[in-house]
């Protein structure tokens, strides 16, 4: 087990370096001063450009260039984010909290109404519930998550007024800000209880809704349909007729008989869920002005942000190959026969 | 666990018996196909996308230079409601909502018809080359496919784009290069069951040249699979085009595209104090055209995933 675990970690400086080699060879499209610029945190080092080249070796190879610049990363320097307007590490250890406490929401919302659905509309196969469903799940994967979450601002902040954009609403933020309070994990929700207080806890409850919501609807759907077709396997199977003949009830047999193992091919779902959430974070985040990593990415993204783009993809692929190896263990520690080697 | 954990067995799906012994795949397909009434749905809303595409010209008329700029009456910010000379009513920057639905149509099947091309192009190079001769450069191949399929789709795809710059070249671009690691693993999948078959080792012994064995004798026998993943593609590659519209980084303000459309209304979603809803159709137009295409393609999808899928064969 622990050399699968060393193993499938020792994946991860592959794809680092598989993506910043990416990012690398074609921002050599771009011209060594437009490179240079890169660098710049105040206007007045404009006149210092051809220092910068020098100092930065952009005038050298790619090579030269990627060395240089996995020496400046070594020593914990990613670079300057000018979207940020702060190093590119500060940047991800003050966006990352807000991403984590979204995505782990969203994450545990999909997980609970996913398999409640899919084992529902396996049991009720061809019934009113299993059409439902079924075409909900069409419908939120035709749906992109922009128009989605627009629509929902649209409706319950627009004319209900009830959950606002954003993380904190005003007077929340500056008291999160000021001494009195204490940031233990930066999970707002965590952090307000600890601090005791509640209101800050509804308020950032309130500013929840709305984003988990959206990122509920759009991956809930391939959750469900997965489910259901393991469930529909497993209802088939002969030792769930032999439960059924020992005179079970049937809330028996479907809970601790048939779901439990149809449960297993779906934890392997659950990885290609996370790489969803990551792709569906960006989207959710810019829509809801969320001060998360995906954000931050996106806006990098237009400005020719390239320490930013590059922090972000790198934050992102750790979190993928983290996410993999995750689902394989569990695997495992499920599976009685599966042995990972 | 209370319960007696009972092993999952490996059912072996119970032998079809087809109905008619004389049917053919191809048939037994079409018949699957329209017994489904949702897939019907989904062939009649993708033909009917196609029909807008190609009428576009006649259906709204292009006064701009460029087709796909939409017209705009006028620079106002706010958008205006459906009324004469504007069926769907306007924009932010007075951009026609109709105009730009309708030409939407035919960006979304020049922007996924050219990732499939690119797509499913470096798939026949590579995918062909790393299937049929393996060997050190299947496993280039496969290190690099690993690369890129290790990273979320639309990541890589706003990554490529940062570095690139924004524009509609651009995103297709790096939505193709999204897709292709995809295609070329599948064929060379494909090249691995065939390559090794007799009538390949025939053409080999009757002494035929690589090149033309993989042309004349493989890629006939490897190609559909790819071919129908690829066009089932579309409604997601659409989806992802839309969305990098929607960030910024995909099609310029103006520009006929349903995602940029779409991120033109974020600014009045909001309404004014009276009436919330004011500006709808600036959101729900676009996105209404964006859901029905992609929704299109999913029926398909989803109809050819059922009719393909050896486990489901049994109980339909």
């Amino acid at each position: 087990m622990t050399t699968f675990i060393v193993r499938r970690l020792a994946l991860l400086p592959f794809v680092a370096i598989g993506v910043t080699l990416l990012i690398f060879a074609l921002i050599q499209l771009l011209t060594p001063t437009m490179r240079a610029s890169l660098y710049i945190t105040d206007p007045k080092q404009l006149d210092a450009l051809p220092d910068i080249i020098r100092k930065y070796h952009l005038d050298q190879p790619v090579y030269v260039q990627y060395w240089e610049w996995v020496k400046q990363v070594s020593h914990g320097d990613l670079g300057w984010s000018q979207t940020a307007r702060e190093p590119v590490v500060d940047a991800i250890r003050g966006f990352f909290p807000a991403t984590l406490e979204l995505a782990l929401y969203a994450f545990a919302c999909i997980l609970v109404l996913g398999i409640w659905l899919g084992t529902l509309s396996a049991v009720r196969k061809d019934q009113v519930v299993d059409h439902v469903s079924r075409l909900a799940a069409i419908g939120g994967a035709s749906m992109p998550t922009f128009v989605g979450g627009l629509l929902l601002l649209m409706i319950f902040y627009g004319h209900f007024g009830w959950f606002p954009p954003g993380r904190l609403g005003l007077d929340a933020d500056l008291y999160v800000r000021g001494p009195g309070f204490h940031a233990y994990t930066g999970l707002m929700t965590v952090d307000s209880l600890l601090n005791g207080r509640w209101w800050i806890f509804w308020d950032a409850l309130r500013h929840l809704v709305l984003p988990v919501a959206t990122l509920t609807y759009f991956l809930t759907a391939v959750l469900v349909r997965i489910t259901r077709s393991s469930m529909l396997e497993t209802l088939g199977t002969d030792y769930v007729r032999t439960a059924h003949a020992k005179g079970l009830s049937n809330t028996v047999v479907v809970d601790k008989h048939a779901r439990r193992n149809a449960l297993i091919p779906v934890i392997t779902l659950a990885s290609l869920l996370f790489v969803g959430l990551l792709s569906g974070v960006v989207i959710t985040e810019t829509v809801f002005n969320w001060p998360g990593i995906g954000r931050w990415g996106a806006a990098a993204s237009q400005q020719l942000d390239i320490p930013a783009v590059t922090g972000f993809a790198l934050v992102f692929a750790a979190m993928l190959v983290i996410a993999n190896l995750c689902a394989d263990v569990l695997y495992a520690v499920v599976d009685p026969r599966i042995r990972l080697k | 666990m209370s319960a007696v954990r009972a092993r999952p067995q490996v059912l072996g799906a119970p032998a079809t018996v087809p109905a008619k012994p004389a049917e053919s795949g191809w048939h037994r397909t079409l018949r699957r196909f329209r017994r489904s009434p949702l897939s019907v749905l989904g062939l009649a809303i993708v033909a009917f996308f196609v029909l807008i595409a190609l009428a576009a010209p006649y259906l709204a008329h292009p006064t701009e230079r460029d087709a796909y700029m939409i017209p705009h009456d006028g620079y106002a910010s706010d958008p205006r409601p459906p009324g004469p000379g504007h069926p769907f009513g306007t924009t932010e920057g007075q951009f026609d909502l109709f105009y730009g639905v309708i030409w939407g149509a035919r960006t979304a099947f020049l922007v996924a018809l050219t990732v499939g091309a690119i797509g499913v192009g470096i798939a026949l190079v590579l995918g062909s080359m790393s299937g049929y001769y393996g060997g050190w450069l299947d496993e280039a191949v496969m290190r690099v496919t690993d690369i890129f399929l290790a990273f979320p789709g639309l990541i890589l795809a706003v990554v490529i784009v940062a570095v690139l710059g924004q524009s509609v070249r651009n995103a297709v671009i790096a939505i193709a290069a999204v897709q292709w690691p995809t295609y070329t693993r599948l064929l060379r999948a494909e090249f691995l069951r065939v390559r090794d078959m007799e009538f390949v080792q025939a053409a080999q012994a009757l002494g035929d040249r690589d090149l033309r064995i993989i042309a004349r004798h493989v890629l006939p026998n490897t190609i559909y699979p790819i071919l129908i993943l690829a066009s089932l593609d579309m409604g997601g590659v659409v989806i992802t085009f839309a969305a990098l519209s929607f960030l910024g980084l995909g099609a310029p303000p103006g520009y006929a595209d349903w995602g940029q459309l779409v991120s033109l209304s974020r600014n009045w979603i909001l309404g004014t104090a009276g009436d919330p809803f004011k500006f709808w159709y600036s959101l729900v137009v676009p996105g209404v055209a964006i859901f029905l295409f992609v929704l299109g393609w999913n029926l398909l999808g989803d109809a050819f995933r059922d009719i393909f899928d050896p486990h489901q064969q049994a109980s339909r």
